[in-house]
């Protein structure tokens, strides 16, 4: 049942049929923290609504009392970004509190304060239990305790994964090397490096590359033996700095593919900002000290850029569209125009390891947000596994997780501050993309929008484990996954909702979509979704699923009536005549 | 590739050639080559050509053509390839009157030469001067074509230079359109004749009326046009106007739809009346009035012009908004993707749609909320009128959302409610620019929007709105060759002499066998379709359904409270009650409307959606979109190998054969023993045959993706599209090193 899921609400007003159950719906761990009545909910479409606040150690409730039909606003703490107080009481002593959440909205309460000095406001209560992580306690993941039928931090296993893509073979070894995090802190445990190339020249290699996150292997093609290569930049600084080991080890990836005799770095960013990093110790490599290897800038900004761009849109989307110059505004966010730059570098990835049979370094500044952005996207591209909905929780768990995107930074899980500039929507940029790919292949991806809001929303929530910490060693020394749900455990018992049902699996297909801004639209079911207005249709796929059980019905009632004939038949074979048999030639009409 | 093509000629020289210089070219060899003529119509008429032309192929990155003859005939521009015909493409969906490599005459837009590496439009004074080295048509259809006119003899390429830009640019007769040497045979079988009401005989407009349940009179007195030529030859007034003939039929309401609850929707033309002329104005007050008699003394009048963009306003925004898809090459492209979506706010297109649907839907507001009857009106009646008020009868009524409905609403108030196709659509290349503007292409871009978002209340396709579309431009049909009911019946009764037997006859559009074979024809159909569930199989309805009362919402639950009662109390001074009504809320600020028509929206969206009930869009701007079947289908850089719409569509069609197929069998299970069995799989038939790996492109069925060039699409010029200055994208991407950052 949803509603006593975990499940996000995906329209801001929830409406309950059942008014008449007052009870909140609680989750296992889950308890009531304060609540308020006589709260006014300043609603941007409907207008204000009077109601109570409950909050919990994991939600904010607001439930209408003065509306028919009765509704409710329902929304997890990991979701706010920011609560304060606006403006000093009025003169009938009504405080306004702004709530301003990480999911496109925010939200205004009015709420009278207590005459009672001394009792907290619920409002201070909420301000409590939406951080606490910089209140010293610690986040609802590691309370929440509900079982489900599997086990979702199974689902990715490195060892597996890379031995599905075919390894280790000939050429590519499995490197122990940071086994305990010590080359790398930030890196897995299992690394996938050229066989050529030892342990000791990975570790120099690693002092040469920033936070020693090196070159190591991400995905192979399993025919040209193309490879998908990650790192960090080099640390070339203003001297001009080599070093033979990283020199040698990036000629060993170019030889481990016999079909190319050169290589394609990929470095995610504009020229001018990888140039400028030189000032600062880091840069790129050098066409001399890497010969046979092309350096491809990718012009993809950085994490304070991409912030700047969605505060814009939500300025632009939230909670009023200007109808007039709503196409020169969502322009003037670029935000259609990052994504357009990410999906083009990956395209252009995808496109030398598929088309030009070459392998491919891909790196950033650090190697953790645009790097993982471009990589998992050409993955997607090349390889069908990675489009179903566990091949993607594989990919996410790979290229995301174990390779240390700084999830808790760019988030902020529980933390207060809501200023920080290590915040950034990396994350759910790369889920826009992948959505932008989805409209362009409908039939291509086995899961559907609801699973990528469903990701989205509980990157936010702090229900599941999957997402908290900064890396793996991280998340192994904090016992995540001993101590917390994974999203997958929820996500896996019951797939039948994110099934997308127009889904064919063509193993062998690559995707190369349009990157062109014609092509690219705003993910209006997950940026205005608060909007009544813009309520999400999905008609074809409900279409195609009747008609899926309009066949399967009718395959059975045809298979019926053969089989009651050909019992027929067997028994009056004797006396069989000689009328000719009717062949079916349906005519051509539509219904 | 090409299939008018004679075929046989065998040329060894090489048909891909990367574009050199002519000199290179000319001192290959050249082998004797075998005349090629293309397969004319019925009718056609060479008259000229030139060998040989390189046609720049626009699905290739790299400046290559291919080599072939141009020749222009009565009907078309066209090219055949000099290469050997490939092994038959199997097209699903071919035109038969034209191919891909065919631009009716009507179809051209512009014609571009470059001279010296400039580009010129072509008029009339440069025609008689140097032909240019290169020729670029641009199709009104939104093809791009670029023919190499260096290599053939001067004379020819002058010639055929000469004779396009005669044949396509220059005014011209109405005789001269190719429907008038057209011999094409009819097709026996008129099946859509029995299916789609034409409005060309009494009985047409009675059924009608019958279906609606309307209360209002035929007029028959038109018939010879000696009430007005301007004047559909038979139309429908209210009851109570008597005498018809003062002022030659200007103000008269002309009835379009009833709604169920009595009220109607009237068009009319008004002109602008001086202030001096009372008696005019009078006249009008008098229309006005038999309008509102029609039901509960009610009525609101909106007059088009002035709350809509002007014809030519509309003319303007298109010119702006069709050059985003006019790509020449890939340069262009990318150059024109980086601002794309402020040069679509700047040409105003999506907003004009905009404001025509607002429009129609706040007609709608009054005849299903207020239950009043509307009349609009503008100076003409037969512009925006036509626009308005088809747009709020496919909203209202189920009827006009089936294919012979929409192909009967046409007919009714465009065909037969002479909207002046031959001016708006320029036809003869008239220099007045003034009457030319892509108004009926406005409301088909109109009704995409509503089949966009409500996809399953249609049942035509997306498809089917795109060829009707290119359909205007192709010169035999007599759907939209003419201005009005009268210029149509006198232009055919004058050329009837041609034709021995009786009356000229020109297709319709509506006989689509003309063009597409039935194949072809299913991409019409809209798989999504949800058709009405049918209670009661023993009667069964012919063609035609009956209005259905009970499909929009009952009137009463959809009700505001009754604070406009006082209309039923017919003792209230009707006048008073009208200049009310008229001054009331069209009048008001601009932004008013739009905050009801909102309400009225948001009433109707918290109601469970009834695809066979009341139709209404959102017009946020999100929700608006670009017809991207029509505008994108032939630029190569945004084609999707295997994606798009269509890879969703044609599995759904496949699907939804497959579910026929079995009910077929089960019913011919039921009507026969069952002992006849046939044991073959069943979905051996398919509706379409489709590669099975899927990989359709993005832009099926117009243009078929070569296979060859399986390669992602790199775009240029990345680094000029995206110029953050400000100082966030020089900051680093760890903030420790930032030192104040808020």
């Amino acid at each position: 049942d949803r509603s006593s899921g975990p499940r996000v609400s995906d329209t801001e007003l929830r409406v309950y049929k059942d008014p008449s159950k007052d009870e909140l719906p609680l989750l296992p761990e889950e308890l009531v923290q304060d609540s308020a009545k006589d709260v006014t909910y300043i609603c941007p479409f409907i207008g204000p609504v009077r109601g109570s606040l409950t909050v919990t150690n994991y939600r904010l409730f607001f439930r209408c009392t003065d509306r028919e039909p009765v509704f409710g606003l329902d929304l997890p703490l990991g979701g706010l970004s920011r609560v304060e107080k606006i403006g000093a009481a009025s003169s009938r002593g009504d405080v306004s509190y702004g709530v301003v959440c990480k999911d496109m909205r925010n939200l205004r309460f009015v709420h009278k304060e207590p005459e009672d000095s001394l009792k907290k406001s619920v409002f201070e209560v909420l301000m409590k239990f939406a951080f606490p992580v910089s209140n010293n306690m610690s986040l609802f993941a590691f309370e929440y305790k509900q079982v489900f039928p599997e086990n979702g931090w199974k689902v990715y296993d490195p060892l597996a994964e890379y031995k599905r893509q075919g390894l280790p073979n000939e050429s590519w070894r499995i490197s122990k090397v940071n086994d305990h995090y010590e080359l790398c802190d930030s890196y897995p445990a299992t690394l996938f490096v050229p066989v050529t190339i030892t342990d000791e020249e990975l570790r120099r290699v690693s002092s040469f590359r920033a936070k020693g996150r090196i070159p190591v292997l991400s995905w192979i093609h399993p025919e040209s033996q193309a490879a998908v290569v990650r790192a960090s930049q080099t640390m070339v600084g203003q001297n001009g700095r080599r070093c033979k080991e990283d020199e040698k080890l990036l000629q060993a990836i170019m030889d481990a593919n016999a079909q190319s005799h050169k290589l394609f770095i990929f470095d995610a960013r504009p020229s001018v900002n990888a140039a400028a990093n030189k000032m600062k110790g880091g840069g790129f490599e050098s066409e001399d000290a890497y010969q046979n290897a092309e350096l491809v800038f990718l012009d993809i900004h950085n994490i304070h850029v991409m912030r700047e761009s969605l505060r814009k849109l939500k300025d632009v989307v939230y909670p009023n569209i200007e109808e007039s110059h709503w196409l020169s505004n969502l322009e003037s966010t670029h935000w259609l125009e990052h994504i357009k730059l990410i999906l083009a570098g990956a395209l252009r990835i995808a496109d030398k390891v598929e088309s030009g049979k070459t392998s491919v370094v891909v790196h950033c500044s650090d190697g953790w947000d645009r790097t993982p952005q471009l990589t998992s996207l050409a993955l997607i591209m090349l390889d069908s596994h990675y489009r179903t909905i566990r091949g993607f929780q594989i990919l996410l768990e790979k290229e995301w997780l174990s390779f240390g995107h700084r999830f808790q930074q760019r988030v902020g899980h529980g933390d207060k501050n809501h200023t920080d500039a290590d915040r950034s929507p990396i994350f759910l940029q790369f889920i826009d993309c992948v959505w932008q790919m989805t409209r362009q292949f409908p039939a291509a991806f086995e899961f559907n929008e609801y699973f990528l809001i469903t990701i989205l929303d509980h990157l936010y929530s702090c229900l599941f484990g999957t997402f908290l910490c900064n890396s793996e060693q991280q998340r192994l020394k904090e016992e995540v996954p001993k101590r917390t749900v994974s999203l997958w455990s929820f996500v896996n018992s019951q797939l039948e909702e994110f099934v997308n049902p127009l889904y064919v699996h063509y193993p062998s297909h690559v995707l190369f979509p349009t990157v062109g801004i014609r092509h690219l639209q705003l993910w209006v079911s997950y940026y205005i979704r608060w909007n009544p207005r813009m309520r999400p249709q999905e008609p074809v796929h409900q279409r195609y699923k009747e008609l899926l059980a309009k066949r399967a019905e009718l395959q059975k009632r045809v298979e019926e009536l053969q089989r009651e004939a050909a019992n027929r038949m067997a028994s009056s074979s004797s006396e069989r005549a000689g009328s000719p048999t009717r062949s079916i030639t349906p005519v051509q009409t539509f219904v | 590739m090409l299939s008018l093509g004679s075929g046989g000629a065998k040329s060894t020289k090489p048909s891909f050639v990367s574009y050199v210089t002519p000199e290179e070219i000319k001192s290959e060899k050249d082998p004797p080559k075998q005349e090629k003529h293309p397969d004319l119509l019925p009718g056609e008429v060479e008259f000229c050509s030139a060998n040989p032309i390189l046609k720049y192929t626009q699905d290739d990155l790299s400046q290559r053509g291919v080599f072939g003859t141009l020749f222009c005939t009565n009907f078309r521009v066209t090219f055949i390839s000099d290469e050997k015909p490939q092994e038959k493409t199997d097209k699903t969906f071919k035109n038969k009157l034209y191919g891909e490599n065919d631009i009716p005459l009507m179809c051209v837009d512009h014609i571009y030469g470059v001279y010296d590496e400039k580009r010129k439009l072509i008029t009339g004074g440069l025609v008689k001067n140097k032909y240019p080295s290169k020729m670029i048509i641009h199709c009104k259809d939104l093809r791009v074509f670029q023919f190499s006119l260096t290599f053939s003899k001067e004379e020819d390429a002058k010639k055929i230079f000469q004779g396009i830009a005669h044949h396509c640019l220059e005014e011209k007769s109405l005789k001269c359109v190719f429907a008038f040497s057209y011999m094409g045979t009819p097709s026996p079988e008129m099946q859509w004749k029995q299916e789609t009401v034409m409005f060309d005989s009494p009985e047409d407009w009675t059924q009608e009326m019958k279906r609606t349940k309307a209360n209002c009179r035929l007029v028959t007195e038109n018939e010879n046009f000696e009430l007005s030529q301007r004047l559909p030859k038979y139309f429908v007034i209210p009851l109570t106007i008597g005498d018809l003939f003062s002022y030659q039929g200007k103000g008269l309401p002309i009835w379009c739809w009833s709604h169920y609850s009595g009220c109607a929707l009237f068009k009319a033309s008004f002109p602008p009346v001086t202030q001096e002329d009372g008696d005019f104005q009078k006249h009008l007050d008098t229309m006005i009035n038999a309008v509102a008699h029609n039901h509960l003394y009610s009525v609101k009048t909106e007059d088009l012009s002035e709350s809509l963009p002007n014809i030519q306003d509309i003319q303007q925004s298109y010119n702006k908004f069709k050059q985003f898809f006019l790509i020449e090459n890939s340069t262009d492209f990318w150059l024109s993707d980086v601002k794309w979506f402020s040069s679509l706010e700047s040409s105003g297109w999506l907003d004009i749609i905009r404001q025509c649907l607002q429009k129609a839907v706040e007609v709608v507001e009054c005849l299903e909320k207020d239950n009043t009857n509307v009349l609009i009106t503008e100076e003409e009646g037969t512009d925006l009128c036509c626009v308005i008020s088809s747009l709020a009868q496919i909203m209202l009524d189920p009827y006009y959302r089936t294919l012979m409905g929409f192909q009967s609403l046409v007919q009714k108030e465009w065909v037969a409610g002479c909207h002046a196709f031959l001016d708006r659509c320029n036809h003869l290349h008239q220099k007045d620019k003034e009457y030319h503007s892509p108004v009926f292409l406005l409301f088909l871009e109109c009704v995409w929007q509503l089949v966009h978002q409500h996809s399953p209340a249609f049942q035509f396709s997306e498809t089917y709105l795109t060829v009707l579309s290119d359909s205007v431009h192709v010169p035999v049909f007599s759907t939209f060759l003419f201005n009005s009911s009268h210029h149509r019946e006198s232009v055919m009764k004058a050329e009837s002499p041609l034709a021995q037997s009786g009356p000229l006859s020109c297709p319709t559009v509506w006989d689509w066998s003309v063009q597409f074979d039935s194949k072809a024809q299913n991409f019409f159909f809209n798989p999504l379709y949800l058709e009405k569930v049918k209670h009661d199989r023993a009667v069964r309805k012919p063609h035609k359904p009956k209005h259905q009362r009970n499909l929009s919402l009952p009137s009463t639950a959809f009700k505001t409270p009754p604070k406009k009662g006082f209309f039923k109390d017919e003792t209230d001074s009707l006048k008073k009650m009208l200049r009310v009504k008229r001054l009331s809320r069209w009048r008001g600020s601009p932004d008013a409307p739009a905050a009801t028509t909102r309400e009225f929206f948001e009433s109707w969206q918290h109601r469970p959606l009834d695809y066979h009930g009341l139709l209404l869009p959102c017009l946020d701007g999100p929700a608006v979109h670009i017809w991207m079947q029509r505008y994108l289908r032939w630029i190569p850089e945004v084609y999707i190998l295997g994606g798009g719409s269509v890879a969703v569509m044609t599995k759904l069609m496949e699907l939804l054969s497959q579910v026929q197929d079995l009910k077929r069998v089960l019913e011919q299970r039921d009507s026969s023993q069952a002992a006849k069995l046939d044991h073959r799989p069943y979905f051996q038939h398919r509706l379409l045959s489709f590669d099975s790996s899927g990989r359709l492109s993005s832009s099926f069925p117009f243009a078929y993706t070569c296979y060859r060039s399986f390669k992602p699409i790199i775009p240029t010029g990345l680094m000029q599209s995206l110029m953050v200055t400000d100082s966030l994208a020089s900051q680093e991407d760890e903030a420790s090193s930032v030192v104040s950052f808020v």
